[in-house]
């Protein structure tokens, strides 16, 4: 197999060899640590076996977080490196190499697990479920996403890391023009992490059509499980298509086939358009459950039912369809038919319109409402202008003719920055606060939370709104040093010095998770924010079946209308049946080590072993096929017990806190 | 899961190996042959649409569903996202002068 062992670690650059010893020191670190505190028992039970879609949701939110830091220093290092001209920090392929992968943790890797994540554990609580369609494979799906994660997070230590660009466009990310193994990591990392997201896909359309709750037709649905269906459905459609083009990027490079080769008849562009078919999708897969999750925290602190509840149905269904129909616009420049780049042109901008539609919808559920300034709504106020700047600077980039202009500029990276963070982080930080106290039973402290919120968004606007002006004095995208006479100095380390406050902000986040998980109060009620949609029912963090009984729902906002109508029962012993669960399993643990063994060896042209560690896959397989386990049943008495547990509690606790 | 098949699954096996005569099918005129490259492009097509609706009988349980409507809108939408993908690409690579 010729294994060149002396390039098998990343040598020579300081800042790599301190993150080796960093990475071997905290492994070493935790398996002490699980060994001194006896932990590795209830790791395993609890954690690793897992199928509670709960649980799935709450180790999804733990690796965007942890891959959120990673991505973050990324992207530090790139301000650090442009803030003054002719800096030294970074050499041109070191520079290369982080922004490959910061783009792609950042989408991949951060804001695809932490949605997904809140998607796991809200939406089968929303609709009265005790679980998802398919439990085991929802437990697969994130297996392989955190495989996949960790396969590419190793390649900066060990092979080098992939320098395409997170577009990884051809004929560069060939093997002509990269020859080393870099681009590997990102063929077979994203094809097994694409896999386990498929699967999420499948199983949430599944989920939402099958296991609802009486009375709850479609369009009784809560916005923020809306929006979670849409996004499955435009998971389904549009992550095959990155599945082949990552596989025909694997041919080529592996096993040397010419799909988007320059020599032997390929068709490199091909690679862009494949590619932008799944990467336009992608971007809604991403904001959708973050408008959906804006609505839900928009009508509780306004204290009114959601506005326009149907034209939001149709805007999310349109924004679906339209997402399909523009990806030409990503690469206008490649020398397109005049018809083509108009059609792409025109589609791209009607997608404002059912976008504005919503944001219309939002203000008008906040006109006259009594809004409670909670640091989940401050999320959500901030995010309607800040989101609007990214909206209208991309309608000005959905013109052909001037996108000839702002291409690949600092203009485009503003653009997109200003609709990814406002559009997707910004909610999530919402959903954070508020879904905090049903995940874990207290509330992250909204004192600190301010401090986050406003360190958070300063930061953001002073580092990516200087890159709009950049970019339209000429500066372009990815270019690793710029000289004085550019005069590009003094925005660049403007943004730079947002750097440094953004992550400030993040670092206040998580010391903020560090205080509530020390310090808050346990003692607050099960509906702290006063909510509407049927999450806010149940015990606070949810017991593992869910629901004693399941409630029926009569109308939108159900939950908010029991309190309202007085409909909420205590608990009658008589009504309580056993609960059907699915047992915990190892199948899919052990599926995601086989496939980052097997993947390892692929990306590393080891083709024996891959062929051989990928017996392991197949040997899963079979496992799984024969095992008849038919789960378990809760027993009477262990629901009694819990239920009277959280619902007959006395003097103390804080009903509505905020 | 209260009901288990029993018995042999001969309509998945039967797709099975249709699937691999035709998948093999289509290899071999590719590169064994010397037809004219239209001539392949032809017969290779039209074995993977043959191969595409072989998959959806035998193995999607297209002609099982009760449900109507709902086999009417999953039809609707896999023939968007073919023609999206297929006609899309075809237009987007061909129509320009940027190869």
């Amino acid at each position: 197999m010729g294994i060149n062992w002396s390039e098998f670690f990343v040598t020579g650059d300081p800042l790599i060899l301190a993150s080796q010893i960093a990475i071997v020191l905290t492994s070493v670190g935790a398996v002490a640590a699980l060994t001194y505190f006896k932990k590795w028992k209830w790791l395993w039970k609890d954690w690793l076996t897992t199928v509670d879609h709960k649980k799935i949701g709450i180790l999804y939110i733990l690796v965007g977080i942890l891959m959120f830091f990673r991505g973050g220093v990324d992207g530090l290092m790139m301000r650090a490196q442009t803030s003054v001209p002719e800096n030294t920090f970074l050499d041109a392929q070191h520079y290369n190499e982080v922004f490959t992968t910061h783009g792609v943790v950042m989408i991949l890797f951060v804001a695809m697990p932490l949605l997904i994540g809140v998607m796991n554990f809200v939406v089968p609580l929303q609709i009265g479920a005790r679980d998802v369609a398919f439990p085991q494979l929802n437990a697969l799906s994130f297996w392989l996403t955190f495989s996949g994660a960790m396969l590419f997070n190793i390649s900066f230590v060990i092979g080098g890391s992939p320098d395409a660009g997170w577009t990884s466009y051809f004929p560069l990310a060939g093997k002509e023009f990269s020859p080393g193994i870099g681009n590997n990591f990102y063929a077979v990392a994203l094809q097994i992490a694409g896999a386990g997201t498929l699967m999420s896909g499948i199983n949430f359309v599944v989920t939402i059509l099958k296991m609802r709750i009486k009375g709850m037709t479609m369009l009784k649905m809560p916005m923020f499980t809306w929006t979670s269906f849409i996004t499955s459905i435009i998971i389904v459609a549009s992550f095959p298509i990155f599945t082949v083009a990552l596989a025909l990027m694997t041919f080529d490079r592996i096993f040397g086939t010419h799909f988007f080769t320059i020599s032997g008849g390929g068709m490199d562009m091909l690679w862009a358009n494949l590619f932008w078919l799944w990467g336009h999708p992608e971007v809604y897969i991403v904001v959708l459950p973050a408008f959906g999750i804006l609505s839900e925290v928009i009508s509780t602190f306004a204290r009114k039912t959601l506005y326009g509840y149907k034209s939001m149905v149709i805007s999310i269904t349109l924004i679906a369809v339209l997402s399909m129909l523009v990806w030409v616009h990503h690469f206008f420049t490649m020398g397109n038919s005049s018809a083509a780049n108009s059609f792409f042109s025109i589609t791209t901008m009607m997608i404002a319109i059912p976008t504005g539609v919503k944001v219309f919808n939002w203000l008008f559920t906040m006109r006259k409402g009594r809004i409670k300034f909670t640091t989940a709504m401050l999320w959500a106020l901030a995010f309607v202008p800040n989101f609007v700047i990214g909206g209208v600077t991309g309608v000005m980039l959905a013109m052909a003719a001037a996108d000839y202009q702002y291409h690949n500029t600092l203009f485009l990276v503003a653009h997109f920055h200003y609709v990814l963070i406002p559009g997707v982080v910004f909610p999530l930080f919402a959903a954070f606060y508020y879904w905090w106290p049903k995940m874990f039973g207290y509330i992250l402290n909204e004192k600190i939370g301010k401090w986050h919120f406003w360190l958070f968004t300063i930061g953001f606007n002073l580092t990516f709104m200087p890159m709009f002006f950049l970019g339209l004095d000429g500066a372009v995208r990815r270019a690793y040093t710029y000289s004085e006479e550019t005069g590009f100095g003094p925005l660049m380390l403007t943004s730079a010095i947002g750097a440094i406050i953004l992550a400030a902000g993040f670092a206040v986040l998580v010391y903020n998770i560090y205080w509530s998980a020390r310090y808050a109060d346990r003692n607050i009620s099960n509906d702290p924010w006063d909510a509407r949609t049927l999450e806010w029912a149940t015990a606070s963090p949810v017991q593992h079946y869910n629901f004693a009984v399941l409630p029926e729902v009569k109308s939108l906002d159900a939950f908010w209308h029991m309190k309202k109508n007085n409909e909420i029962k205590t608990l009658n012993e008589d009504e309580i049946e056993e609960i059907h669960m699915p047992s915990n399993t190892w199948i899919p643990f052990y599926m995601g080590n086989v496939f980052l063994v097997a993947g390892f060896f692929l990306v590393f042209e080891w083709t024996i072993a891959a062929a051989i560690a990928s017996i392991g896959i197949f040997a899963g397989l079979i496992f799984r096929s024969f095992d008849y386990d038919e789960g378990f049943h809760v027993h009477k008495d262990e629901i009694i017990k819990t239920e009277s547990s959280w619902r007959n509690v006395g003097k103390g606790v804080k009903n509505h806190v905020s | 899961m209260e009901k288990t098949t029993k018995s042999f699954p001969i309509s998945h096996v039967i797709g099975f190996f249709m699937s691999l005569l035709l998948t093999f099918g289509a290899a071999w005129v590719a590169l064994q042959t010397s037809l004219p490259m239209n001539t392949i492009i032809w017969i290779i097509g039209s074995l993977a649409v043959t191969q595409a609706a072989l998959q959806l009988y035998m193995f999607m349980h297209m002609n099982e569903g009760e449900d109507k409507a709902a086999l009417t809108i999953n039809i609707l939408y896999a023939a968007f996202i073919a023609v999206v993908i297929v006609a899309g690409s075809i237009w987007v690579m061909f129509s320009g002068h940027s190869h």
